[in-house]
């Protein structure tokens, strides 16, 4: 009963407290347009390869689709950036809601974040690409992950594996890797791998290993995984 | 009272749990450049496993991974009554092609193993043992390694015949055409129990060389094979 009566007159005191700022407050006429609620998140990735560059990773966020699916034929986009690194055509893909991209390639043991906003979260989904430039027509990435439900501050933790676009022939021929290894040809429209479809890689060979015509040497080699990737949903 | 309810309630969940299910498993694969032989699915109970790691290989799989032979795995999987689903893809799952098998298991089989020969190997072979089947309905991904079987020495050499158990050799090669005549790689196993395949070496020559396979075309990384499984 004593607590109830005290509540009582704490009201009664922040009541005429109210009262005494009603006499200097504006009033606002036009009510505000609601600010565009921009959703963010955070992605680091970090090289984990001995020396093979990782070209400009591109990140997208989209709501449907894919940008790479194993067992079927790349897409011209993604051969663009599979054998040459050249993201651009990827990332101008009609799916895509919005990108990101590192400005310059990720060299082996280096980190780098970028930030991607999406005014919704609906069927939100992340995909990573990137190009192994010390290889014929290596990529890897992250295929379509569900960031819908993520709430703010949480992470999600990644190891990715590498592919193979199945659109050039693993010659590690000298002039037919556009990375410092070689500094050969990037995209090519020709498509003369064995099969034309996107499959794991069996990994690069090198002259060190029984390729005598191989640019590549066993620094190049590689084994799964090859990124480590963070996604954090920082707003 | 209300302790009595909950003891049922558990006891039915456990019930259930050991009833039939009814599993889509699309089986694909995932190399650039590996056939896998006809595929054994299976869901069969706790106990049982088609393989062991870093036990011998058993005669029914040493048959399977030297040769694809698939039928003494299935007179040992019958015999426990297990659930199977044989050659779903009708021959051989090519690299990047996918395959559909679909299992209704019975009481008590509640785990899920897969084989196959991977070609061209020695004793190389795909496989999953005893996955625990989810009751919660959904959709499952389980990527699968390499092995060898331990029961064959990797010469590397495409030879008529040897899928025979015990006959050095690979018994064919699909897809590019090997090269030939090749002096072997080894001679010897290492370690004569299932493990980690360690991949083909391969060379560059057509004809002659240490090996019969290519390095740019029959070598591998792991996963090989990604599972998609749909508990209804």
């Amino acid at each position: 009963m004593k607590t109830k009566l005290t509540l009582v007159a704490i009201s009664a005191l922040l009541l005429s407290a109210c009262g005494d700022n009603d006499n200097n407050s504006t009033v606002v006429t036009d009510t505000p347009t609601p600010p565009v609620v921009d959703y963010e998140f955070s992605v680091s990735i970090t090289n984990l390869t001995q020396a093979q560059p990782m070209s400009p990773i591109a990140v997208m966020l989209h709501q449907s689709g894919h940008y790479f699916e194993v067992g079927t034929a790349a897409s011209n986009e993604l051969e663009k950036l599979a054998e040459g690194g050249d993201n651009s055509a990827l990332l101008a893909q009609s799916m895509t809601m919005s990108s990101s991209t590192t400005e310059t390639p990720v060299g082996p043991g280096s980190t780098s974040t970028i930030s991607i906003k999406s005014e919704t979260l609906a069927n939100l989904k992340l995909s990573l690409l990137t190009m192994m430039v010390n290889t014929n027509d290596g990529f890897s990435g992250l295929n379509a992950i569900d960031v819908s439900t993520m709430p703010i501050g949480e992470k999600k933790m990644y190891r990715t594996s590498a592919y193979d676009a199945g659109t050039e022939l693993n010659t590690e021929a000298q002039g037919s890797i556009p990375g410092p290894a070689d500094g050969g040809e990037g995209f090519n429209v020709e498509r003369n791998d064995n099969q034309n479809m996107v499959t794991m890689h069996s990994g690069v060979v090198g002259n060190d290993d029984g390729l005598t015509s191989s640019t590549l040497t066993s620094k190049h080699k590689f084994d799964n995984p090859l990124l480590a990737i963070t996604i954090e949903r920082i707003k | 009272m209300k302790a009595k309810i909950l003891t049922t309630l558990v006891a039915t969940c456990f019930a259930s749990s050991a009833l039939a299910q009814d599993l889509e498993v699309k089986i694909t694969n995932l190399t650039h450049g590996i056939y896998y032989t006809p595929l054994l699915v299976t869901a069969h109970a706790p106990g049982t496993a088609l393989f062991s790691l870093g036990e011998t290989a058993s005669e029914p799989l040493q048959a399977m991974a030297e040769g694809g032979d698939i039928s003494g795995l299935s007179n040992v999987l019958e015999s426990i009554n297990a659930d199977m689903v044989m050659n779903p893809a009708g021959g051989l799952l090519a690299p990047a092609s996918s395959t559909m098998a679909m299992l209704s298991t019975s009481n008590g089989n509640t785990y899920l193993s897969l084989v196959a020969m991977m070609l061209p190997t020695n004793d190389g072979f795909v496989g999953l043992n005893s996955w625990p089947i989810p009751t919660e309905a959904g959709t499952y991904e389980v990527y699968l390694n390499a092995y060898d079987a331990g029961t064959e020495a990797n010469n590397e050499l495409v030879v008529d015949g040897s899928g025979a158990p015990g006959m050095a050799g690979i018994p064919a090669s699909p897809g590019v055409t090997p090269g030939s005549q090749g002096l072997g790689v080894t001679t010897s196993e290492e370690n004569n129990t299932i493990h980690i395949h360690r991949g083909n070496v391969g060379d560059d020559e057509q004809i002659g060389g240490a090996s019969d396979l290519h390095n740019t075309v029959h070598r591998w990384l792991n996963p090989v094979a990604k599972l998609t499984i749909t508990v209804k």
